[in-house]
C-alpha cells in the first residue's frame, strides 16, 4: 500500500498526515495521533506533499514446521473472512486468506492441526453462485484425495447455508466437511472468529464425516454448535448464535475451552463410505414465497421462462390461495417439478387436511415434508440434475439423502 | 508535609498537561438507542462471557508481561440490563453518531476556542482489557487547537474527542473481569491541554477552569465517576509519566507534586548508584526456600507449601530499595507493582526487614545463602516458581532502569496522592476506522447555531459581575470560576445581598473545609434552603455557618430542620425587645452616664445573647431607641 504523507493548512491550522481516500468532499488526513479528520477542499485550504507515496511494507509470516503428530486441514476459502489484518499506520484492514495469515491471525489453531490451504474464490457471500458451489466441491473432493484429514470451508455467513446443503447432496465424504465463519468482523479483538475457527478445526479432525456447520452456541465464547448442513439455518442479522438447526437437533457442541466434542445425534462417523461426487446441478429452480393477495403471474413467469423446478414457500401446513391452483396445475402439465414448503420454516408440510391442500396435491405439487424451503431448492436442483421423471422426482425429494428430512418428527 | 517538600518546580521544569473525561448528560448513548442511567449490578438480567483475541499487532508495544498476560486469554464477563441492547453485547453493528452528543461536544470545542474538523470520523481504538466488549473503544476527533486563559497565563487545549464510555470493573479473579455494560456507551469528551502547566497549583487551576467550563453547558454529567482527570507530569530531567484516573479535583496539586518528587527521589538514586559504581544487575535467582523452612510468616509459609521462595541480589543497592520515594512510599513498592502482576504472594527486600513476620535470624541466614554482604540488598518472592521466575524478571528489568533514573510508564492515581505503576506508556495508539457509523460532516449553518447559543465565557461573567451585582473585582472574580456560579446567580434572584452569597459559597464553605466539615456533602438545594431561610428572616445571616455545618453532616435534612433544631430560628422583634430591655435596665446607670455611646459596648452584651439568632442592624436601632427613651425619662 502506498499513502502520501501530507500537510493540510486550514483556516490558520495545519494538520500533518496520511492522505487516505475519501468517498465524500473531504479530504480525509489520519493523523499521527491516529485519528481520521475530514476536511473541506476548498480555496482556502492548502496541501502540501511532505512525502510522495510512503509504501507500507506488508510483513509476511511464515508458515509454522508441520507437527507429524497432528491430522491435516485443508482450508478451502471463498471470500467469507475469518481472519483479518490491521494496518494501524493506515487503519487499513485486509483479509486473510493465506494459511499462513490465518494461522498467524488465530495461532491456536496450530495445536489442533497442520494446515495447507486454497483460495477457491474471493467473493461476498451474496454473490455466490451455483457454479462455485460445484468448483467448490470438485475442490473439497480433490483435497480428500490427496490425503486432507478434513476441510474447513471459510465462508460468509449470509450463503453460508445455501453451499453447506449443495456440498451436502453432491458429496460422498468419508472425512468432515466443516462451514465456518464469523457474525462479527474478524477485525475486531472480540469477534467470534477465534471461537468459531478453532471449534471447527476440533470437528475437522473429529470423526464426523459428514457436511457441518460450526458457529456459536450463544452470545457467549462458551461452545459452538455442530449443524449438519441440511438443517440449519441463519436466524438472525448479526447476533453470534445466527446459526440455528431447525427441525432437528445439532449433531453436539464443542467446548471452546476444553475443546472438547459432545455429540448428542447419530451421524456418519470417519470412513464410513468412500468418497463420491456427483456435482451436477439444474440451475433452472427458483424459490418463491407466497403472501396475502399475491398475483399467480409469478409461477406463469417461471414457467413460460422454461424453469424445471420451483420451491414454493406456502403458508401454515404449505398453502397458497386457491387463485395459485390453475398457474401450478399449468407449471406441472409443463413439466415444472413443484415442491411446496412452508415459510412457518418449523414443521411438516402436509397438504392433506384442508381442501386448498387437497387441491394442490391434485394439481401436482410435491409435499416437502419437514425440510428447510431453502434446502429444498437445492435439493431439487440436484434431484433435477439426475432425473427429470416426475415420479423418481418426487420420490427422491421425499426421501432422506443428506440428514435434510426425517420420517418421525421427534418431540424437540 | 506539604512545605517540607516544597520543590522549585520552576527549576525542576516542571511540566505538566490534563486529559479530561467528562460524561455528557445526553437523552440516549453515543452509538445505541439505551439510555444513559447507571444501574446496580443485582438487578442484572444477563449475562455474557467472552474472551479477546488479541495478536501482537494489537498488542503494539506493550511490553512481553503484557503479551504473557493477554496469552493466557482472560476471561471477560459482562452483566446486561434491561437497559442494554445488542449493541453494548456487541451483537448488532452500532446506530449513527448520536447528534446531541456531537452538539455538546462542537459546544465545548468552541467555549474552549477550538477549531472543529469538517467532518468527523468515528475510530475504533484497541482497548485490550476488557472493558469494550469490542475491543476497542470508539472514538472520533471533534476539534482542536484552543486555549482557555487563567490569571497564571493561556494554556493551549490540544484535542476535544467524543467518545464512549467504558464499562465498568465490578469484579476481578485471577483469571477473569466482570464488568458492567450500564456505562458502556454514556457519550464523553475527552480534552487534552497541552503541557503547559508548570506548577502544581497550576494543574488544580486548570483541572477546575475546564470543569467550570464544562459544567456552564448545563449538558454534562455530574457527581462522582462523571469525571476522571488523568496527568501528563514529566521535570527536564526525569521522564514523562501518566497518572490516571484522579477522580477528585482535590487531589491534582498533591498527585502532581508528589510525581515531582517521585522524579527527583529516582534521580538522587540514580546519582547514588553511580556513585557506588552500580553496573547491570544480572538476572540470577536463588532458590532460598530451605531459609525459611521453620517461618512464622504466613505469606511465605502458604507459598513454600505451593512452590518456593526465590531471591535475586542486588549488589550495592543496600539501603537505597528502603528509601521512600514518595511519602510512605519506598522504591522497592516501584518493583513489588510489577512482581504484583503474575499473583504472586509476596515480594520483600532485606532493607525492610526483620519484619511481616521475618526474623532477623532468617535475614542473616539468607544473606548467608547468598552470599550478600550489607551492601547488598536481596529482593525476594513467595509463590510456584514459574510465576516466581517471571516476577523476579520484571524487578530486574525494573531495577537495572533505576541505573538510568526514571522510566517512562503509565500510573494509577493512589487515595492519598501517590501513584503507583500500572503499564509501559502506551506507543501510538491503535486505530482504525469504524467502518459501521458513517463519517458526519458538519455545515457551517450548525456550528453557527450553536455559537449563537454560547454559555457565557469566564471574563465576560466576571465583568457582567462586577456590573450587574456590584460585586468587587476579587468577590467577582472568586464566585465566576467556582463550580458555583450558576448557584449564586440562582440565589441572587432569590433578593440576596450578591456579596454575601459570594461570601458564603467561597469563603464560608472554605473556613467549614478547614474546620474539617464534610462540605463536598453540601448541594446546590443546601444552599438555597439556607437563603430561603435569610430571605423570610427565619434566621440571621450570623447563623449560616452554622446550618450548613449542620447540613454537611446531614445531607438529607432540610435547612429550616437543621435550623430549628440548633435553636437558630430567629427571635420575633418582641423577643429581642425583652431581651434588649433586660440589659437596658440591668446597665440603667450606665447609660445615664454614657448617654448614646453605650449603644456600642451594649451591642456586644446583647449580640452575645442572641447571636447569630438576630440581625444586628435590628438589634442596634432597638437598643438605640431604648436608650434615648431612658435619657429622655431623666
Ligand atoms: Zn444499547
Amino acid at each position: 500500500m502506498k499513502v502520501k504523507r501530507v500537510e493540510v493548512e486550514r483556516e490558520g491550522i495545519t494538520h500533518t498526515g496520511l492522505l487516505m481516500p475519501s468517498r465524500g468532499a473531504c479530504i480525509v488526513l489520519k493523523l499521527d495521533s491516529g485519528y481520521n479528520i475530514g476536511l473541506k477542499k476548498d480555496a482556502k485550504t492548502k496541501v502540501t506533499v511532505l512525502k510522495e507515496g510512503v509504501v507500507m511494507p506488508h510483513k509476511k509470516v511464515s508458515s509454522p514446521s508441520p507437527n507429524p503428530a497432528l491430522p491435516t486441514i485443508s482450508i478451502l476459502s471463498t471470500g467469507g473472512t475469518i481472519a483479518s489484518k490491521v494496518d494501524y499506520r493506515t487503519g487499513a484492514v485486509t483479509s486473510q486468506f493465506d494459511v499462513e495469515d490465518i494461522l498467524g491471525a488465530i495461532p491456536e489453531l496450530t495445536e489442533i492441526a497442520n494446515f495447507r490451504g486454497k483460495a477457491i474464490y474471493n467473493i461476498l457471500s451474496e454473490n455466490m453462485r451455483i457454479k462455485y458451489w460445484q468448483k467448490l466441491a470438485r475442490a473439497a473432493a480433490d483435497e480428500i484425495k490427496k490425503g486432507a484429514d478434513g476441510i474447513m470451508v471459510t465462508h460468509g455467513t449470509d450463503t453460508m447455508t445455501y453451499t453447506a446443503a449443495a456440498l451436502s447432496f453432491m458429496l460422498k465424504t468419508p472425512v468432515p466437511i466443516v462451514f465456518v465463519g464469523s457474525q462479527r468482523s474478524a477485525d475486531r479483538p472480540s469477534s467470534d472468529n477465534v471461537v468459531n475457527a478453532v471449534c471447527a478445526a476440533k470437528v475437522a479432525t473429529s470423526d464426523i464425516a459428514e457436511v457441518a456447520v460450526v458457529m456459536h452456541a450463544g452470545m457467549s465464547d462458551d461452545e459452538c454448535l455442530i449443524h449438519r448442513g441440511t438443517r440449519v439455518r441463519k436466524m438472525h442479522t448479526s447476533r453470534r448464535d445466527a446459526f440455528q438447526s431447525i427441525n432437528a437437533k445439532p449433531i453436539g457442541t464443542v467446548d471452546y475451552k476444553t475443546r472438547k466434542i459432545h455429540t448428542s445425534e447419530e451421524y456418519r462417523k470417519r470412513g464410513e463410505q468412500k468418497l463420491a461426487i456427483n456435482d451436477k446441478l439444474e440451475a433452472k429452480c427458483a424459490l418463491v414465497k407466497f403472501s396475502p393477495d399475491a398475483e399467480p403471474d409469478v409461477i406463469n413467469y417461471y414457467t413460460d421462462k422454461g424453469y424445471k423446478g420451483l420451491v414454493i414457500e406456502g403458508t401454515g401446513l404449505g398453502h397458497v390461495s386457491t387463485e395459485w391452483i390453475p398457474s401450478i396445475k399449468k407449471a406441472v402439465d409443463n413439466g415444472v417439478h413443484v415442491v411446496m414448503m412452508s415459510q412457518c420454516l418449523g414443521g411438516r408440510v402436509c397438504d392433506r387436511v384442508y381442501d386448498t391442500g387437497r387441491d394442490l396435491l391434485k394439481a401436482g405439487v410435491i409435499e416437502g415434508e419437514d425440510m428447510l424451503p431453502e434446502v429444498a431448492l437445492v435439493k431439487l436442483m440436484w434431484v433435477l440434475a439426475q432425473t427429470k421423471n416426475s415420479a423418481e422426482v418426487r420420490q427422491l425429494m421425499q426421501t432422506n439423502i443428506a440428514g435434510e428430512l426425517s420420517e418421525r418428527s421427534k418431540q424437540a | 508535609m506539604k512545605g517540607q517538600n516544597r520543590l522549585d518546580y520552576r527549576q525542576l521544569g516542571l511540566k505538566a498537561g490534563l486529559e479530561i473525561h467528562q460524561q455528557l448528560d445526553t437523552k440516549t448513548k453515543l452509538f445505541c438507542n439505551c439510555p444513559t442511567r447507571l444501574r446496580n449490578t443485582d438487578e442484572s438480567t444477563y449475562e455474557v462471557r467472552r474472551y479477546l483475541h488479541l495478536t501482537e499487532s494489537e498488542l503494539g508495544e506493550v511490553d512481553r508481561a503484557a503479551l504473557e498476560e493477554a496469552r493466557r486469554k482472560r476471561l471477560f464477563i459482562y452483566k446486561g440490563y434491561d437497559t442494554t441492547c445488542l449493541i453494548e453485547n456487541d451483537e448488532e453493528p452500532p446506530q449513527p453518531l448520536n447528534q446531541e452528543a456531537l452538539d455538546v461536544a462542537l459546544e465545548v470545542a468552541l467555549l474552549l476556542g477550538m477549531t472543529p474538523v469538517d467532518e468527523v470520523h468515528t475510530m475504533r481504538k484497541i482497548v485490550i482489557d476488557g472493558s469494550n466488549t469490542a475491543g476497542f473503544q470508539r472514538t472520533a476527533l471533534v476539534a482542536s487547537n484552543g486555549k482557555i486563559s487563567i490569571p497564571e497565563g493561556d494554556i493551549g487545549i490540544a484535542t476535544l474527542c467524543l467518545e464512549e464510555e467504558a464499562a465498568q470493573k465490578v469484579a476481578e479473579s485471577i483469571n477473569s473481569t466482570t464488568y458492567s455494560l450500564d456505562r458502556l456507551g454514556i457519550p464523553l469528551v475527552e480534552i487534552a491541554t497541552m503541557a503547559d502547566i508548570t506548577t502544581p497549583e497550576q494543574a488544580r487551576i486548570v483541572a477546575e477552569h475546564l470543569g467550570m467550563m464544562l459544567r456552564s453547558t448545563g449538558k454534562v454529567k455530574r457527581g462522582i465517576g462523571t469525571i476522571r482527570q488523568d496527568i501528563n507530569i514529566s521535570i527536564a530531567k526525569g521522564a514523562r509519566t501518566e497518572i490516571k484516573g484522579v477522580q477528585t479535583l482535590n487531589l491534582i496539586e498533591t498527585i502532581v507534586e508528589r510525581e515531582a518528587l517521585r522524579q527527583v527521589n529516582l534521580l538522587k538514586i540514580r546519582d547514588e548508584l553511580k556513585k557506588r559504581g552500580v553496573k547491570q544487575v544480572e538476572m540470577e535467582i536463588i532458590d532460598v526456600s530451605d531459609v525459611f523452612a521453620a517461618t512464622k510468616c504466613k505469606v511465605i509459609k502458604n507459598a513454600l507449601k505451593k512452590g518456593g521462595i526465590f531471591a535475586v541480589c542486588l549488589p550495592k543497592f543496600g539501603g537505597l530499595v528502603g528509601q521512600e520515594i514518595q511519602p510512605g512510599r519506598r522504591f522497592g513498592a516501584e518493583f513489588a507493582d510489577r512482581a504484583k502482576r503474575f499473583s504472586i504472594g509476596g515480594v520483600f527486600h532485606t532493607d525492610e526487614l526483620p519484619g511481616y513476620g521475618i526474623t532477623s535470624g532468617e535475614v542473616s541466614a539468607l544473606k548467608k545463602r547468598t552470599y550478600a554482604t550489607s551492601e547488598n540488598c536481596i529482593i525476594f518472592v513467595a509463590g510456584e516458581r514459574s510465576k516466581a521466575t517471571l516476577s523476579l524478571k520484571v524487578v530486574v528489568e525494573r531495577v537495572n532502569m533505576a541505573l538510568k533514573g526514571v522510566p517512562e510508564e503509565t500510573r494509577r492515581a493512589l487515595e492519598n496522592g501517590n501513584s503507583a505503576y500500572m503499564r509501559p506508556l502506551p506507543g501510538a495508539a491503535r486505530m482504525y476506522p469504524e467502518t459501521d457509523v458513517l463519517p458526519v460532516y458538519i455545515p457551517p449553518e450548525r456550528l453557527d447555531r450553536i455559537k449563537s447559543a454560547l454559555p457565557e465565557l469566564l471574563p465576560e461573567q466576571r465583568a457582567r459581575y462586577i456590573k450587574e451585582y456590584g460585586l468587587s473585582e476579587e468577590f467577582a472574580g472568586l464566585i465566576a470560576r467556582s463550580k458555583r456560579a450558576l448557584l449564586f446567580e440562582r440565589i441572587v434572584a432569590l433578593g440576596i445581598s450578591p456579596t454575601l452569597v459570594v461570601r458564603t459559597l467561597e469563603g464560608t464553605t472554605s473556613e467549614l473545609s478547614r474546620e474539617g466539615v464534610p462540605v463536598q456533602h453540601l448541594a446546590d438545594e443546601h444552599f438555597i434552603g439556607v437563603f430561603k431561610l435569610i430571605k423570610a428572616k427565619k434566621i440571621a445571616k450570623e447563623g449560616i455557618p452554622q446550618v450548613l455545618k449542620g447540613l454537611a453532616s446531614s445531607p438529607s435534612k432540610s435547612a429550616e430542620k437543621v435550623a430549628a433544631e440548633i435553636g437558630l430560628q430567629a427571635p420575633s422583634k418582641e423577643d429581642i425587645e425583652s431581651v434588649i430591655d433586660k440589659v437596658v435596665q440591668s446597665k440603667e446607670g450606665f447609660i445615664r452616664e454614657r448617654g448614646l455611646e453605650a449603644t456600642k459596648p451594649l451591642m456586644g452584651v446583647v449580640m452575645k445573647q442572641l447571636r447569630g439568632r438576630a440581625d444586628g442592624k435590628l438589634i442596634n436601632s432597638i437598643l438605640k431607641e431604648k436608650i434615648t427613651a431612658i435619657m429622655r425619662e431623666k
